[in-house]
């Protein structure tokens, strides 16, 4: 049945394939400014639309605050609506973002990882994406192309549906999933648009039913409306993965429904991270499980919603969590570490040791996986559990260098 | 005119202050605007007043995204309906000066840059009048506002007001003029011909603020007359780049008579401001020179 639904298979590059699944998704409208970093994805659908391959309107923005604003007003309008950025364009696309997901518009997003400057750095960490996790947008982390191209067909069904109606995103590491090749498969379109029906919108601008949006409110309801939009991403969780197992019902593949857990059931050590890393991690959980160590590892494959209940059951019965963040909130520590932190507080739960690594690029290598393993082990078995984040395998010689 | 004629898809009970020349304007442009319609506007005075929950003035769909990104929205909406083969539907974004002239004007040269049908109408109180009136760029010279107080060191705006008009006209659009609330036939007329433009669209439309302008609310068209009269804002009309219509006042009057009854430049008519005085006039000499009126 699976063979049936595959259009293609081949060696392809991720932004590639992103775009050719974004294409059968069949957005009416697709918006985009080509500020470095972009990535190929938009030139791809460009070139898709040229040649007739696609038939949707493509708005060539003078900014990314414009690009986000133009599917704003054409997902209002009643389209499907499609953008792709990075890095600072993200950051550019904030305010907007927070608009979407206050006026309930599920435009589709793809963040395409990168460091925010300066210094200015083009590489991956997650740093860009993270600044939008208060806005009220889904953000689905993936780990691969396969799951880029996969995600990028089920985030439009949640997006949309009429219990959600939020913007979501799906978070790809740059350069790591964007501009490397890989085996992909490509779905037949015909199977995605069965999977994923035409958008029909709830509320659209209609002359001939007209509607108000974005109205002047008081302080006696907006602390309501802020509500329902929370609730909206907390139910959405159910959409999400109601969707993955749909997905994974007609084409075969599933990535986990929030969290994704790997070798987990008898782990006195997990690792938790997002994104490309997961796979690093894989790797160095193989080599010390060779080695007798009790080791695991849990993807957040859902970061927004926010896998609250699934971290605290997933968590429960190890007693030493590592958590790998490629963001930070300045003199806060790792983000993704200090919310499973919140999370687990009050709760029977491990200790929990939060590296800060992949900054702008840095490759975690399996090895360095290995030793955060043992140097937290040590940390774990003599008592002295850093009370925040740390910056793993910082440079010391550049630190002490009096030029900086 | 009666019965169903009188009908306004801008509708009464707003929260507009007595005599605003925003409200006026906007309720001249809906009567002129037609039905089948979405109209955009960035945040600002008319957002302010038009829409709070509950009690929407819009009787057609009405969209108020942010500050600076209503001709971006106005953008995505357009491309939405033609993707559904609407051609009818028109699109029409009523901006502040705040929205057009400072944070908004980005995206305002990208939509214009574009060919969508899409009329923009900036209608100008030459302030954030809402916020406390302080200024903005369409602010001019020589005007007390709570960001340009007079002082020893301060006379007010100490620059120029930008020349919107010149600069919508730079993208090379179809159709550009200027009007006032003191010429309601005159403004629905170009209202009109803005919407059935084949291509992006611009009005500038002056609007006083009693408020703002320090003067009384029922002045509010007596000013938007005077400021024509002296020149000061000159009625015009662009076609395909060339002008095809001068509103020509009978008799050019000077300056003073529009500027010295406004509290925001009653610091001019000293002694020591004399200089920026005449610096106005010579700014309302230049357009009757440049649009030939007899002075």
């Amino acid at each position: 049945m699976r063979n049936a639904l595959i259009k293609k298979k081949e060696v392809m590059q991720g932004s590639i394939a992103v775009a050719e699944a974004v294409k059968s998704a069949r957005p009416g409208v697709i918006a985009a400014y080509p500020i470095t970093p972009q990535t190929y994805i938009i030139e791809h659908l460009a070139t898709l639309i040229a040649n007739g391959e696609l038939k949707s309107r493509y708005v060539r923005a003078d900014s990314e605050f414009s690009a986000a604003s133009i599917v704003y007003g054409s997902v209002a309008a009643g389209e499907r609506s499609y953008t792709a950025s990075s890095s600072q364009g993200l950051l550019l696309m904030t305010e907007v973002i927070f608009n979407m997901a206050g006026t309930r518009l599920p435009v589709v997003i793809t963040g395409v990882n990168r460091s925010i400057s300066p210094p200015i750095n083009i590489q991956n960490d997650h740093q860009d994406t993270m600044v939008l996790r208060d806005s009220g947008i889904i953000q689905l982390y993936v780990e691969n192309i396969q799951e880029a191209v996969d995600t990028h067909i089920q985030i439009f069904k949640i997006a949309e549906d009429k219990e959600v109606l939020l913007p979501a995103m799906v978070c790809m590491d740059g350069f790591v999933i964007s501009h490397t090749y890989e085996p992909v498969t490509i779905w037949k379109d015909e199977a995605v648009q069965e999977f994923l029906p035409p958008f029909s919108p709830v509320y659209k601008t209609d002359p001939q039913n007209p509607l108000t949006y974005g109205s002047l409110t008081d302080d006696d309801k907006v602390t309501e409306f802020k509500y329902m939009t929370n609730e909206a991403l907390v139910k959405s969780k159910k959409k999400i993965i109601a969707v993955a197992r749909e997905f994974q019902e007609i084409f075969g593949n599933h990535y986990g429904d929030l969290l994704q857990e790997y070798r987990t059931e008898d782990a006195e050590i997990i690792l938790v991270a997002m994104g490309t890393v997961i796979s690093t991690i894989k790797v160095a959980v193989d080599a010390l499980r060779k080695n007798g160590k009790k080791v695991g590892v849990i993807k957040v494959r859902s970061y927004r919603p926010f896998p609250d209940e699934e971290l605290r059951t997933a968590l429960s019965k190890c007693r030493l969590a590592v958590v790998v963040d490629k963001s930070y909130s300045c003199s806060s520590g790792g983000i993704l570490g200090s919310e499973i932190k919140a999370c687990l507080y009050n709760q029977r739960g491990p200790s929990i040791i939060n590296y800060i690594a992949g900054i702008g690029g840095r490759e975690i290598f399996p090895e360095t996986i290995k030793d955060m393993v043992v140097k937290s082990e040590k940390l774990a078995e003599s008592g002295k559990i850093p009370d925040g984040s740390v910056f793993f395998d910082l440079n010391k010689q550049l630190l002490n260098n009096q030029l900086l | 005119m009666e019965g169903k004629d009188r009908k306004n898809n801008f509708a009464p009970g707003h929260n507009a202050c007595p005599g605003c020349g925003a409200a006026i304007g906007v309720r001249q442009i809906m009567r002129a605007a037609g039905e089948n319609i979405i109209v955009v506007s960035p945040t600002g005075c008319l957002e302010t007043f038009s829409s709070p929950y509950g009690g929407s003035a819009w009787e057609v769909p009405w969209v108020h995204p942010l500050f600076e990104n209503a001709p971006a929205v106005a953008t995505g909406i357009k491309a939405a309906l033609k993707h559904q083969g609407n051609e009818e539907t028109r699109v029409l974004v009523i901006g502040g000066d705040g929205a057009t002239y400072d944070i908004g004007m980005g995206s305002l040269s990208g939509m214009l840059e574009r060919e969508d049908e899409i009329l923009y109408i900036c209608y100008d109180n030459e302030g954030y009048m809402n916020t406390g009136i302080q200024r903005s760029s369409a602010t001019p010279y020589g005007a007390k506002t709570s960001t340009t107080p007079i002082g020893v060191c301060s006379f007010g705006e100490s620059c120029r007001k930008k020349d919107l008009l010149e600069i919508a006209r730079a993208h090379h659009i179809k159709y550009a003029a200027s009007g006032t609330i003191a010429y309601p036939q005159d403004l629905m007329k170009k209202v009109k011909k803005g919407l059935a433009t084949k291509g992006p669209a611009f009005i500038h439309l002056l609007t006083p603020c009693s408020l703002g302008w320090g003067i009384e609310p029922e002045a509010t068209i007596e000013f938007s007359k005077l400021a024509v009269e002296t020149a000061l804002f000159p009625l015009v009309e662009y076609e395909n780049g060339e002008l095809v219509n001068i509103f020509i006042p009978k008799k050019i009057k000077p300056v003073d008579e529009y500027l010295k009854k406004q509290k925001r430049y009653t610091h001019l008519f000293s002694k020591e401001n004399a200089g920026v005085l005449a610096e106005i006039q010579e700014m309302a000499d230049a357009n009757s020179r440049k649009y030939g009126f007899r002075q």
